[in-house]
C-alpha cells in the first residue's frame, strides 16, 4: 500500500505522502480487517463507513480502495491528472467506495457526526470511523462536533487521530500546541485510548474496545510522519512534495526491503 | 384586505405537513428554533429534529453526513450564519458532492430590523448564488414558501431558501405553483419590467400603479427562482419592454440584480436598474423605516423605472 501511495505521488508530479504514509498502518487495519463493505455494491445500506478528514491523504485511501477491488489498482496512475476519477482530495461523487467528500480540514468528524446520526435513528448495526489529522485539530470546527457527539452519545463513532506531530509550517507543539490531547477528548465526554499507531495488535485491539464502548471514541495513535521511508521519517518538507523518480525508485526498494511491510 | 404572515411561520407549518409524508426527512437547528420556526417540527417529531447547539459549520456538516446516509436534511438558522459563518462548509462538503440538504435561513435583509447590521444578511443571494450545483430561491409571501418546500423537497441537489422575519402580505393565489428555474408574470406591461424576489414584489407592484397613472405601463415578474433564472421570461422582458428594473432586499451586487444584468447583456441587452441596498451594511431601525432609508421603497422603485426609461430613450 505504501508503494501504491509513492508511486502514484510521483507519477502525478505532486500529493502528500508524509501523511499519507504516517496514517498507512491505520488504514490497512481498517479496510482488511474492520471495515464491512462490499466493493460489488458501494452503496449497501448496512455498510462501515470511513471518512478521510485528513482529505490530502486521499492516495492512500485510493490505494486501499484499489486493493478492495473497489477499481483496479492500474487506475491509481491516474491520481491528480486531467478527468480522473482521483482528484487531488477525495470526491464521493466520482470515486467508487469513497463516502465524503473531504480535503478542507476540520470537516470529517462533523460529517461522520451526521452519519453516527442517521445510523443511530435506523438502529443501523455498522459504524463510523473518521481518521483526523493532528493539526486538523487546530480547527475549531472539531470541537464543535465533539460537543455534539458526545451529546448525542454517538457511541457508533469512532475517532483515529493520526499523531504524527508535524505540519506543514513545522512541529505541531511549535506552531500551535493541541497538547493536552486526552484530557481535552475525556473533557468533551469522549472515550479516550493512546496507541503506537505503526503497532496493529495495538490499534486492533483499540478498535475492539472502541466499538463496545457506549461513548463515543477516540483512538490518539502516535505515528512518524513519513513512515518507512527514512529520507521522509519525522520531515516536515515530505508534507506535500513529490519525489523525483529516483527518489520513488528509492523509496520502494526501501519499503519492499522492510519485513511485513504493507 | 390581505392575510398578512412571515415566511418563516410558513416555513414552520410546511416541515411540519412534509414530515408526516417523509419519514426520511429531518430538521437541524442552531439554537434558533424559536425564531426559524423549525420548533413546530421539533415538537411533532423530536426523534428527527436536532439542535447543534451554536456551532453552525458543525451544523452544516452534519447535515451533509445525514445527506449521505439517505437522509432529507433541512438545515435552519439565520442567514447570515448559514450562508457566511458556513459558507466553505456549504461550498466543499455539501455543494461539491451536490448533497440534498435543504438550506433554509430566516431573518435575512433589512427586515431583521433592530437588531442591526451583524445580523442583517444582505449578501447571502450573492454568496449562494456563486456556488456550483446550488439553488437559490426567495419566496415572496407565506403561501410561495408553503409551494417552494413541496416543489424542493424531492429535488436532488442543495437549495437555499432565503426567509424574512417580518409579516408580508400574501399575494399569492390559491392555485399558485412553484417550479425550480420558472418566474411568474404577476402584471402585464409593455414600457418597461420589474423583475423582483421576496418582499420586493409587492412593491413592484404598487410602483406598477404608479407608473400607469403616468401612462406608463409596467410588467412585473416574481422571480422567486434566483437559480437557475428563468432566462427566457427575463429575456422576454427585455424584449418586450426594453428596459429592466430589478428589486431586492439585498445587496446590489451578485443578487437577484446581477443575476438579471448577466443574463440581458449576454442574451438581449437593454438598460437595467438595479434596486437593493447600495453596497453598504444596514442598521438598527425598524423593519419599513429601514425599507425606506435605504431606498427599497415604492418611490425607489418608479425613480429606478425614471432611470431606466431615460436610458432606453437614448438608446433608440
Amino acid at each position: 500500500m505504501r508503494c501504491h501511495v509513492i508511486e502514484s505521488i510521483a507519477q502525478a508530479g505532486s500529493g502528500h505522502p508524509g501523511g499519507s504514509l504516517s496514517s498507512a498502518d491505520i488504514v490497512a487495519l481498517l479496510y482488511g480487517h474492520v471495515l464491512e463493505i462490499r466493493p460489488d455494491d458501494t452503496h449497501w445500506s448496512n455498510r462501515d463507513r470511513f471518512v478521510l478528514a485528513k482529505g490530502h491523504a486521499a492516495p492512500l485511501l485510493y490505494a486501499a480502495l484499489a486493493m478492495r477491488d473497489f477499481f483496479e489498482p492500474s487506475e491509481l496512475s491516474s491520481l491528480r491528472k486531467l478527468g480522473s476519477r482521483l482528484q487531488g482530495h477525495p470526491d464521493c461523487k466520482s470515486t467508487p467506495g469513497v463516502e465524503a467528500s473531504t480535503g478542507s480540514l476540520g470537516q470529517g468528524l462533523s460529517i461522520g457526526v451526521g452519519m453516527a446520526l442517521a445510523g443511530q435513528m435506523d438502529d443501523g448495526e455498522w459504524g463510523v470511523y473518521v481518521l483526523l489529522g493532528d493539526g486538523e485539530l487546530q480547527e475549531g470546527q472539531v470541537w464543535e462536533a465533539a460537543m455534539a457527539a458526545a451529546h448525542y452519545k454517538l457511541a457508533n463513532l469512532v475517532a483515529i487521530i493520526d499523531y504524527n506531530g508535524l505540519q506543514i509550517d513545522g512541529p505541531i507543539r511549535e506552531v500551535l500546541s493541541p497538547e493536552p490531547l486526552d484530557d481535552k477528548w475525556r473533557a468533551f465526554g469522549w472515550y479516550v485510548q493512546e496507541v503506537d499507531g505503526h503497532d496493529f495488535c495495538q490499534l486492533d485491539q483499540a478498535i475492539r474496545n472502541a466499538q463496545s464502548a457506549s461513548l463515543p471514541a477516540v483512538i490518539i495513535a502516535h505515528t512518524i510522519k513519513g513512515k518507512g521511508v527514512d529520507f521522509m521519517e519525522g520531515e516536515c518538507d515530505w508534507h506535500g512534495k513529490a519525489p523525483s523518480m529516483e527518489q520513488c525508485h528509492d523509496a520502494l526498494q526501501q519499503i519492499r526491503g522492510q519485513k511485513g511491510a504493507l | 384586505m390581505s392575510h398578512f404572515e412571515a415566511t418563516r411561520d410558513a416555513y414552520g407549518r410546511a416541515l411540519v405537513e412534509l414530515g408526516e409524508r417523509y419519514e426520511n426527512m429531518v430538521v437541524l437547528d442552531a439554537d434558533l428554533s424559536g425564531s426559524t420556526r423549525t420548533a413546530k417540527f421539533a415538537e411533532k417529531y423530536p426523534d428527527r429534529f436536532f439542535n447543534l447547539g451554536i456551532a453552525e459549520q458543525n451544523l452544516m456538516n452534519t447535515a451533509a453526513g445525514l445527506a449521505l446516509s439517505g437522509k432529507i436534511p433541512f438545515v435552519s438558522t439565520f442567514a447570515i450564519f448559514a450562508t457566511g459563518r458556513a459558507w466553505e462548509q456549504v461550498r466543499n462538503t455539501i455543494a461539491y458532492p451536490a448533497l440534498p440538504v435543504k438550506i433554509v435561513a430566516s431573518h435575512a435583509g433589512l427586515t431583521v430590523g433592530e437588531d442591526g447590521s451583524s445580523h442583517q444578511a444582505l449578501e447571502d443571494i450573492a454568496l449562494m448564488r456563486v456556488i456550483p450545483n446550488m439553488s437559490v430561491v426567495v419566496p415572496k409571501d407565506g403561501p410561495e414558501t408553503v409551494n417552494v418546500l413541496r416543489a424542493i423537497i424531492e429535488t436532488p441537489g442543495p437549495v437555499y431558501v432565503r426567509l424574512g422575519r417580518a409579516k408580508v402580505p400574501s399575494l399569492s393565489q390559491p392555485d399558485d405553483q412553484f417550479e425550480l428555474g420558472r418566474g411568474e408574470a404577476l402584471a402585464e406591461g409593455d414600457d418597461i419590467a420589474f423583475i423582483a424576489c421576496g418582499i420586493m414584489v409587492g412593491k413592484a407592484l404598487e410602483a406598477r400603479k404608479v407608473l400607469q397613472r403616468e401612462g406608463i405601463s409596467a410588467r412585473v415578474i416574481n422571480m422567486a427562482s434566483i437559480k437557475p433564472l428563468d432566462e427566457d421570461l427575463v429575456i422576454r422582458a427585455a424584449e418586450e419592454c426594453g428596459a429592466i428594473v430589478t428589486a431586492e432586499e439585498h445587496t446590489i451586487l451578485g443578487g437577484l440584480g446581477g443575476a438579471v444584468s448577466e443574463c440581458v447583456t449576454a442574451m438581449h441587452p437593454v438598460p437595467v436598474q438595479r434596486v437593493g441596498v447600495n453596497d453598504r451594511f444596514g442598521q438598527s431601525g425598524g423593519a419599513d423605516e429601514l425599507l425606506l432609508h435605504y431606498g427599497l421603497s415604492v418611490e425607489g422603485l418608479v425613480e429606478a423605472a425614471g432611470r431606466a426609461l431615460d436610458l432606453k430613450g437614448l438608446n433608440t
